[in-house]
């Protein structure tokens, strides 16, 4: 194809090409290509701009630790931005763009910014906030934040599938000791997973002529058969990323391009890691020129795509393990001189791409020069175990130290870069002893930034850190490892510092004249590659993430045309019939006081309490008095939290003398069973105490209003219905068709109401039965929101709405049990403390409105007449009245029952109002309807 | 993703479980008097040990309270036993 590309070799298939095109030209790759290395073999250097000085990029790497070519990719009409071209593998069609680069990555039109960067320095916009002003840059520079755009378009199907499993022990890294400690594990009786991020296994190997006398691809296909038949799995294109607590690692497993990734939670007995290790740039000036590239990157790209980095290659590096690939990049066609140079005395030479390279004014003409400056063994997963590092001074590079429970490193991720004593580390860890580290069979000589040397010298490449940037962070104090992170932002882009993060802390040692381990690392957190959020839920999101509680009754609803919403985690009906919805929730509410309403009122919770203790318990859960509470008789009351806040209202009914039955909101019945078990079980003798909830197993029908007593009746159920026969706050248990039933003379209205429950599977009779008897005397179905105003219209509270986190019961006019109640319970001596005693409390009150006036906005603030006001409360429920003929409220507001009758300023947004403070109950303060 | 056992159910993910309270705390006796201070210490106080912890935990799917023994550092259970086995 080029003269960029070998003839023969690599993994890539050249009978299959690939078309794709980048930033508007086409190209051809072949089948198992990156992006890069397509790019790469098409000649083109220049493959992004950096990320703040516009600064022409090209490859750096051959996989994960690349730091430049980063791209928005488009194939089949799905764009994602920001891919790492060394790992994204070429797909036939893709559209490939450079990001930060406008119009080209060639030609960008923002290069210019470049000669700015005196005034671009670390810590620039700090410094804004202090002189002259943030705001005068914050749009400018939060406009060319970032790389990639995204898509508004969102992708179909992008669902990551959630697999859990466990095995004995997990090898990381496919490479030669992964391979070999693998399928010693697996031959040894374990179960074992052997994870690599790689499309094949193989690691590094494929740069190397022979592996234990055979060809590498022979050698790596007998390992992988051999695990295999051990039972062994192998799992390519699946990163661990992440070692969590418990033995748990996270890993992705990768498809095609834009298909959700795969999430693997593996729990694991013993991880073995063998990660490998990273080359290391060499900083010296215009070290960011295309064309510079690692020297394994660089061999790497030859020995898996047939990619030759350049015709006239120079190469420097600080130890000897560079000579295989001068033999490899030699018998591909490259020129290779090897020099030696200080970074110092060394500068990359050319105007937009490489063209030479100058060592002390000696100038030698090089379009690929490839470096390395020692190696970095992989110890993100080590460090997120909890492992500790150590400093080798003999290969200058941190070292896996003191092991976290159940990991061992191998290889060159344990600093062993001799292939014969990796092999004899991974069959020790295969079989599950503890290997000792070889002494090194390689000399690394320091080759460290030199601060105060001349030229642009770049230590991170992502986020375009200069040795200068260091060298100010020193300056101006930031000398912690941590500190200098975040004053320069070194380390902290997409790859976290993969090839800038030991440059960034020698340089700051050098400065300091203290050794590197002085300096010491950033903490290494998750994950250790981009992980898509997408990834983490896969299925468990949306209606899936907290699915809607459903009504027994909900086929007889959907019959009816009810417009079902969500009310506290169950759908339920909010009005009835299609038409405007206002219009027909105030037919809704006049109904009920006119005739009859039929509510489902089946989410209230109906939790039983019983045993020889239940009184005492019941007694002290409950802030109001229950001792005392009659078999038959049904009791309004709160719990409240130690705290004293109400954390739930509802009737008590006293079946017998050990049987009680707490109905409880209809969206705090989970929360209210808990509560109830934990004093339950911590504080009280629970085999004396049983509690039950039988919330969903029971359905509830109300009917409230002036003719309730009249449909009841149709149910024949042998009752007498009378209102001195059957009081209000009183229940009767009956037979209904051969089922019990329990009708409770309790209302949320203020109309005569009964509850009638029945077992959940004969409701449908029980609301058939009840609309028919109904629809004669004009009543009918009403939803929850019709609701909402009658029992504002009565200033009956909901929990949650007409309270915030900090009302007890005083403040909702239930002073009494604070101060007669003289037995124990829950929050009672909070009841009393000087927060409870404050005299500005907010307190419910009613809010009137002047004539004609609309509704207040719910949740609009009262405020304060003075010079600067501020909020003295709010409006917690606010409705038109049909009954009334005006708007009802209720709100908080401070001192609230003390001020009846003055008129406060209302506040939304720019709307200004007025309000009177009223009693909270409007309609039928006497309670004349609901006692009759 | 941690595994705790209840001494009910045995080894489950940590998302089925909540935290209830630090062990060995006890309600005052609030029929007798209760000075704020002494109050205030039942509320809020916590021990936030570094190291071995006596926490109260509940199962949320069987509703079972139970004891927990964990390092807060490792993470590591050491033991789990049901709220009225053996020693308290």
């Amino acid at each position: 194809m080029t003269s960029f590309r070998a003839d023969y070799g690599g993994l890539i298939d050249r009978s299959r090409e690939l078309k794709f095109s980048f930033d508007g030209k086409p190209y051809q790759g072949f089948a198992g290509d990156t992006l890069a290395s397509a790019l790469l073999a098409n000649g083109v250097r220049v493959v992004g701009r950096s990320f703040k000085y516009h600064r022409p990029r090209g490859v750096w790497s051959a996989w994960v630790d690349e730091p430049n070519a980063i791209m928005a990719v488009t194939l089949n009409g799905r764009e994602l931005p920001n891919c790492l071209a060394t790992t994204t593998m070429l797909e036939d069609g893709m559209q490939v763009r450079s990001v930060n680069a406008w119009p080209s990555a060639a030609f960008d039109l923002k290069g210019g910014l470049d000669i700015f960067h005196r005034w671009l320095c670390a810590g620039f916009y700090y410094k804004t906030f202090i002189w002259p002003n943030w705001h005068m840059f914050e749009p400018a520079i939060r406009k060319m934040a970032g790389l990639g755009s995204v898509s508004t378009d969102v992708i179909d199907d992008y669902v990551s599938d959630q697999i859990h499993e466990h095995c004995d022990v997990l090898v990381v890294g496919a490479g030669a000791a992964g391979l070999v400690a693998a399928r010693t594990a697996a031959e040894a009786g374990h179960k074992v997973v052997l994870a690599d991020d790689h499309h094949a296994p193989g690691g590094s190997l494929y740069q190397v002529d022979r592996v234990e006398g055979r060809a590498p691809q022979d050698w790596i296909d007998e390992q992988v058969t051999a695990l295999q038949a051990a039972g062994g799995r192998l799992l390519c294109s699946s990163t661990a990323f992440g070692v969590y607590d418990h033995g748990l690692v996270g890993l992705i497993e990768c498809g095609h391009f834009a298909t959700a990734p795969r999430l693997w939670r593996l729990r694991c007995a013993r991880v073995v890691l063998a990660t490998g290790a990273l080359d290391r740039p060499m900083t010296f000036a215009d070290n960011d020129k295309p064309g510079v590239m690692s020297l394994f990157g660089a061999a790497e790209l030859l020995a898996r795509y047939g990619v030759v980095p350049g015709r006239e290659i120079a190469l420097i590096s600080n130890h000897s393990l560079f000579k295989n690939a001068v033999q490899q990049l030699e018998s591909a066609g490259a020129k290779v001189r090897v020099l030696e140079a200080s970074t110092t005395a060394l500068q990359a030479r050319g105007r937009k791409v490489l063209s030479g390279v100058s060592v002390d004014g000696q100038h030698y003409q090089a379009d690929a020069l490839l470096v390395s400056a020692g190696l970095t063994p992989l110890v993100h997963l080590w460090c997120h175990a909890g492992g500790k590092l150590q400093w080798c001074e003999q290969r200058q590079t941190f070292l896996p130290g003191a092991p976290p429970a159940q990991m061992t490193a191998i290889g060159a991720a344990n600093g062993t870069f001799d292939l014969a004593a990796a092999l004899d580390e991974a069959r020790a860890a295969g079989s599950g002893q503890s290997a000792s580290r070889s002494d090194a069979a390689v000399q690394f000589t320091p080759h460290w930034p030199a601060p105060n040397s001349t030229g642009r010298q770049w230590i991170d490449f992502q986020h375009d850190v200069t040795l200068k940037d260091i060298e100010l962070a020193a300056r101006e104090n930031y000398v912690s490892v941590e500190h200098l992170k975040r004053y320069t932002t070194l380390g902290m882009a997409a790859d976290q510092g993969k090839t800038s993060n030991m440059a960034g802390l020698a340089a700051m040692a050098t400065i300091q004249g203290v050794d590197i381990p002085h300096v010491g690392t950033t903490a290494f957190r998750p994950p250790f590659v981009p992980v898509p959020l997408e990834a983490y839920h896969g299925h468990h999101t949306k209606s899936h993430y907290h699915p809607v509680k459903r009504l027994v009754l909900e086929p007889q609803h959907r019959a009816a045309n009810a417009a079902l919403c969500e009310y506290g985690g169950w759908l339920r009906p909010g009005w009835y019939g299609s038409g405007e919805r206002d219009a027909i929730i105030q037919v809704e509410a006049k109904m009920a006081r006119d005739s009859a309403g039929i509510l489902d009122a089946s989410p209230l919770g109906k939790i039983e309490v019983m045993g020889p203790d239940a009184e005492d318990f019941v007694n002290f859960v409950y802030y109001n008095s229950v001792g005392n509470l009659k078999p038959g008789h049904i009791r309004y009351g709160f719990m409240l939290s130690e705290s004293g806040f109400v954390f739930d209202d509802g009737v008590i009914s006293r079946v017998d003398q050990h049987k009680f039955v707490i109905s409880c909101s209809s969206s705090h019945v989970d929360s209210v069973r808990n509560h109830l078990e934990s004093w339950r079980q911590d504080g009280n003798d629970p085999a004396r105490i049983f509690v039950h909830d039988m919330t969903q197993q029971w359905a509830t029908v109300t009917v409230t209003g002036p003719k309730a007593r009249e449909i009841l009746a149709s149910l024949d159920l042998g009752i007498d219905l009378a209102a001195d026969a059957f009081p209000h706050m009183t229940f009767r248990e009956a037979d209904y068709q051969a089922s019990s039933v329990r009708v409770a003379r309790v209302s949320f209205t203020g109309d005569t109401s009964f509850e009638v429950s029945i077992r959940a599977s004969r409701a449908p009779l029980l609301w058939n039965t009840l609309l028919a008897a109904a629809a004669p005397l004009g009543g009918g179905p009403i939803g929850i929101e019709a609701l909402s105003i009658l029992r504002t219209e009565k200033g009956y509270i909901m929990v949650g709405k007409d309270m915030d986190g900090e009302t007890m019961p005083h403040d909702l006019g239930f002073g009494g049990p604070r101060e007669k109640k003289n037995t124990a319970f829950v929050g009672d001596r909070s009841l009393h403390g000087a927060m409870a005693n404050e005299r500005d409390r907010k307190t419910l009150v009613g809010l009137t409105v002047a004539d004609g006036a609309p509704p207040l906005p719910i949740g609009a603030h009262a405020i304060s007449e003075t010079s600067s006001p501020r909020s003295i409360g709010y409006v917690t429920s606010s409705y038109q009245s049909p009954n009334l003929g005006r708007p009802v409220a209720l709100g908080l507001i401070e001192n609230g029952h003390d001020r009846i009758g003055e008129s406060i300023h209302i506040r939304h947004r720019e709307q200004f109002r007025s309000a009177t403070i009223a009693p909270v109950c409007a309609f039928d303060p006497q309670g004349a309807r609901l006692n009759a | 993703m941690q595994i705790f056992s209840c001494p009910f159910c045995g080894p489950r993910d940590e998302r089925e479980f909540h935290y209830v309270a630090e062990a060995g705390k006890t309600r005052p006796d609030t029929t007798q008097s209760i000075s704020d201070a002494e109050w205030a210490t039942y509320l809020y106080a916590q021990r936030n040990e570094k190291g071995a912890v006596r926490e109260v935990w509940m199962h949320m799917t069987c509703a079972e309270l139970f004891l927990m023994e964990r390092d807060s550092v490792t993470m590591e259970v050491l033991r789990t036993q049901g709220l009225r086995e053996g020693d308290q």
